[in-house]
């Protein structure tokens, strides 16, 4: 069963939407109003259950009398404005933004990635093979995590969901600044020697798998895996009282990795070091 | 909260470094050496530490003005004391250029190499660095150099500036500061630098016992904290004034930047060089806290009037009327309310507001007090750039002296209005000045832009109302106070009124700051600085601005003259470049500055600059076809840069690129 949590009613705003007045509850974001109207609006660094940082700028709109675009994930709808989701200059910015970010980072592991590139027609390699890159080998330190920054795009949901959003370890944050910033743990150190409790629910949030379980990455990396065979259950943890859903995601009778639902109004997709990683006993090892 | 501290302690020099801001630790939960039975009793850490937080940036300066860097058990230590995580922590010591987190020398020698001191041979100062000290970045006898971001010294370019980390001048002469005074938001705290008035340079403070700050007796020839500015520069002089910057000759006085000083008709720069810049009576008697009782007779609703009947827009850039952000900050219902002071100029080739503050430094306390007045704010941050010791003194000074008399604190004048000034230190990035990035950075966080709405005005300093000004647009309540509305709004155009700071340097024969009313043109103002014949550009509003060609002099410095001839009138740069300047190389060294000082959060600034670079890089001897597609490329990226990036850094990173190519023809 899914619980919908009430909310107080909120009153609805007008405003046009490429042309078509659009209605919606006070507060939603441009971003929610083209996902009612059904328009798909490609984003990377927003997720259902954090405030977006809209630091990745591939989800830009047009807003009539603005000087610039503006992030659809989160500039609120305001009644009388006119946005324009397709045109010509918010194209442009998507294709270059999106350009930028492939030029520099792997993201070979990004869901839909490819397929905005391909919309898009972006061609990354057109700045030439010295464009910089990070290049970096992926951080293998502990047993549950691999950190690849080579995949990261910096969206800051990682920082913000070890942070004041969800876990409050604050293990990770973003040192350095412009191109050579990093996620980074204190020191920069090794992630054994950091506030990091092993939660996971970065991993849970990373969009575009620049932190990953140990167990995919190291499955990645031998060529054996499979989403397309992999099946997901949903259960209930079992290890203390509070009832977080787990889903388990199954190839060939293993459980490759535990993520949890984020419609899930206990949790939101956050679980703990037990709940994430303690599944081997299952598989009797 | 769920902290974790690794096991690295802090030496003695660096615990006193902190303590000497922080005052001792009352528990070990916080530092203390010692656990206590109280300490097994409760925990500290809650909401009271957490509320330091904005101590973060001046606790860094304090460990790397004592030691030269910061150390992972000074950082912890730190953290300890603030309840700050220290990945955090860490994150906010990486993103300033004047932090170390490895080791390094105790004397650092910045050595500019922007626009400015580009164009008067700042390339061949560092090659006579390199033969007498070694490559930029090596260490060697207990020194380091490195090139620099502009230093805003352009009228004496080329320029340098030597830290020396060390003990500051004032403690052991100075009762130790803060231990009681409270902190951050609600108390005064301060970090005292130089009460008395100092001999120059000062920082270099022979007399007096040297203690360190638990007011143990250290060596007597403990190293003192100093800074020395070098510009004009040479090779021989950097040397000398690094391996001694207390011996260092003095700078020469800030009136030497104002040509037009002593000269009559100036209003903004009427007292630079007229008074002792250390002297609160001598400002008294040129005028001096006449506005200030003027606004008090007016009341905030109408001072607010005069400056909206002023017409005055802020002169950072922006030009956004100045009365409307008051009022709408005035009028916010939540309290408390704060008045932010952006002294961070930063812009290659921007130097006003430096020479303003050296030369005139209670004109910007008393605009402050007057502009806190106005918007009920009975708290004002001077967020000054890190690179300014000069005016950091007299500043700081300034402050003390109107507090000691009662032009400060709770009861100013007998009027019951309260307000007091604290400075906060940048640390060497430019994206703080960005008005919301700079909220970030007093808060203890990154500089990093917020995304707009909501504005600052309703959410700005510690997510309350605020009035964020820069110090020409402070400064310009005074004589819109003292002459009133009218003849102030009589000065100028009808849309740019009163008069207006332009900073003139490169190739020309008198470099510094003028005031000229607003409708003066480019050639006026060229020919008041002895332009060379030879001009081949002249850069506009900084590296966010635009070039415009020598045969476009008519152009009338206003912001809608400048936008009807398509360029800007930004910060009010006019850098001036001859023929002899390679203007390509100049475009790389703008796109190094952008892609060196882009905060790194979007990615179309992170990745653009970047890309914007490489591609200026490939075509630095090239015209022609050998450049068209690059040049393609550039236009592209640029756009998206412009139209996708969170802040001004990212959206004018390309603007003087632009205009190099379209309006000098810079690769044809």
């Amino acid at each position: 069963m899914t619980v919908i949590p009430l909310r107080l009613p909120r009153r609805l705003l007008e405003f046009t939407l490429d042309g078509q007045e659009t209605r919606v509850p006070e507060g939603s974001t441009i971003l929610d109003a083209c996902r009612a109207a059904g328009k798909d609006i490609p984003t990377l660094c927003e997720g259902d259950t954090l405030t977006p940082k809209n630091a990745c700028r591939v989800c830009v709109v047009e807003v009539e009398g603005a000087r610039v675009l503006a992030p659809a994930c989160s500039r609120k709808a305001e009644a009388g404005m006119t946005v324009l989701t397709d045109s010509p200059r918010a194209r442009h910015s998507r294709k270059i933004v999106l350009e930028l970010l492939a030029s520099s980072t792997d993201l070979s592991t990004t869901p839909r990635a490819a397929e905005w590139i391909k919309e898009y027609k972006a061609k990354p390699d057109r700045f030439g093979p010295d464009a910089a890159r990070l290049d970096e080998e992926p951080k293998i330190d502990n047993d549950l995590y691999v950190r690849d920054y080579d995949k990261c795009i910096q969206c800051y949901k990682c920082v913000d969901a070890c942070g004041e959003q969800w876990q409050n370890s604050f293990a990770i944050s973003v040192a350095g600044r412009g191109f050579d910033a990093r996620i980074s743990t204190e020191h920069d150190g090794p992630l054994t020697d950091s506030a990091c409790v092993y939660c996971g629910n970065c991993i849970e949030v990373c969009p575009t798998g620049a932190l990953s379980f140990k167990s995919e990455f190291d499955m990645r990396e031998a060529g054996t895996w499979n989403e397309e065979i992999q099946t997901e259950t949903t259960t209930i943890c079992a290890y203390c009282g509070v009832g977080c859903n787990l889903t388990l995601h199954v190839q060939e009778n293993e459980i490759v990795k535990v993520t949890s639902p984020h419609d899930n109004p206990v949790t939101h997709g956050n679980l703990c070091i037990k709940g994430r990683f303690g599944f081997q006993h299952v598989q009797e090892r | 909260m769920d902290l974790h501290f690794g096991d690295s302690k802090p030496t003695d020099e660096e615990r006193a470094a902190v303590d000497s801001l922080l005052g001792p630790p009352t528990s070990a939960w916080e530092g203390a050496e010692d656990r206590t039975d109280a300490d097994l009793r409760w925990a500290r850490g809650g909401r009271e530490a957490r509320e330091r937080r904005d101590l973060l940036l001046p606790g860094l300066h304090a460990i790397n003005d004592r030691i030269g860097w910061i150390s992972e058990g000074a950082l912890d230590y730190l953290c300890r004391r603030l309840t700050v995580p220290p990945a955090e922590a860490y994150g906010v010591a990486t993103f300033y250029a004047m932090f170390a987190v490895k080791p390094r020398p105790a004397k650092v020698l910045h050595v500019c190499t922007d626009l400015a001191c580009a164009s008067k041979g700042s390339a061949a100062l560092c090659a006579g660095l390199e033969e007498r000290l070694g490559a930029a970045g090596s260490a060697a006898g207990g020194l380091v150099w490195q090139p620099s971001p502009c230093l805003g010294l352009c009228e004496r370019a080329p320029a340098a500036l030597v830290i020396q980390a060390g003990v500051p001048s004032d403690e052991g002469s100075v009762p130790l500061p803060l231990a009681s005074t409270g902190s951050g938001r609600d108390g005064a705290t301060q970090v005292q630098l130089g009460g008395a008035r100092p001999s120059w340079p000062a920082g270099a403070n022979p007399a007096g016992p040297a203690r360190t700050g638990n007011g143990v007796s250290a060596e007597p020839a403990a190293r003192r904290y100093t800074t020395a500015v070098i510009a004009p520069a040479t090779a021989e002089a950097l040397v000398l004034a690094a391996a001694e910057p207390a011996a260092a000759p003095a700078e020469p006085a800030a009136s030497l930047a104002v040509p037009q000083a002593g000269q009559p008709g100036l209003s903004l720069l009427a007292r630079v060089g007229v008074v002792d810049p250390y002297s609160l009576d001598d400002y008294r008697a040129h005028d001096g806290y006449r506005a200030l009782r003027r606004a008090f007779d007016l009341g905030p609703a109408g001072v607010i009037r005069e400056v909206t009947d002023a017409g005055l827009v802020g002169r950072g850039g922006a030009a956004f009327p100045t009365g409307r952000k008051w009022q709408a900050t005035a009028s916010q219902p939540v309290r408390q309310h704060y008045l932010v002071c952006n002294a961070d100029e930063s812009e290659p080739g921007t130097f006003k507001d430096r020479v303003v503050m050296e030369g005139d430094p209670y004109a910007l306390i008393e605009s402050m007090t007057i502009a806190g007045y106005a918007v009920g704010a009975d708290r004002g941050y001077l967020y000054l750039r890190g690179e300014y010791p000069r005016a950091l003194r007299l500043l700081q000074n300034a402050i003390d002296q109107a507090r000691a008399r009662g032009l400060l604190g709770d009861d100013i004048l007998g009027q019951g209005y309260a307000f007091d000034i604290e400075i906060r230190r940048g640390a060497g990035a430019y994206i703080c000045g960005e008005e919301t990035a700079l909220f970030n950075s007093i808060e203890g966080y990154r500089g990093e832009p917020r995304s707009k709405p909501p504005f600052p005005v309703e959410s700005g300093l510690f997510g309350k109302p605020t009035a964020e000004n820069n110090v020409e647009t402070l400064i310009n309540v005074l004589p819109i106070l003292n002459q009133g509305a009218a003849a102030y709004a009589a000065i100028g155009t009808g849309q740019s009124t009163g008069p207006k700071l332009f900073c003139v340097s490169g190739n020309v024969g008198k470099p510094g700051i003028y005031e000229l009313p607003f409708g003066a043109t480019l050639g006026e103002l060229l020919e008041l600085a002895q332009a060379p014949d030879t001009m081949r550009a002249i850069l506009l509003g900084g590296a966010a601005g635009g070039f415009v060609r020598p045969d476009e002099l008519d152009i009338p410095l206003t912001f809608e003259g400048t936008r009807a001839a398509g360029t800007t009138l930004g910060s009010g740069v006019v850098l001036v470049l001859d023929d002899t300047v390679p203007l390509p190389r100049m475009l790389v060294r703008i796109a190094e500055f952008f892609r060196d000082e882009s905060c790194g959060q979007c990615v179309p600034c992170r990745v653009g600059t970047v890309r914007q670079e490489e591609a200026l890089h490939r075509i630095v001897d090239r015209t022609g076809a050998d450049a068209a597609q690059d040049i393609a490329l550039l236009r592209e990226v640029g756009a998206a840069m412009k139209d996708a990036s969170i802040c001004g850094l990212g959206q004018t990173a390309w603007s003087a690129v632009e205009s190099a190519i379209d309006r000098l023809g810079a690769y044809k």
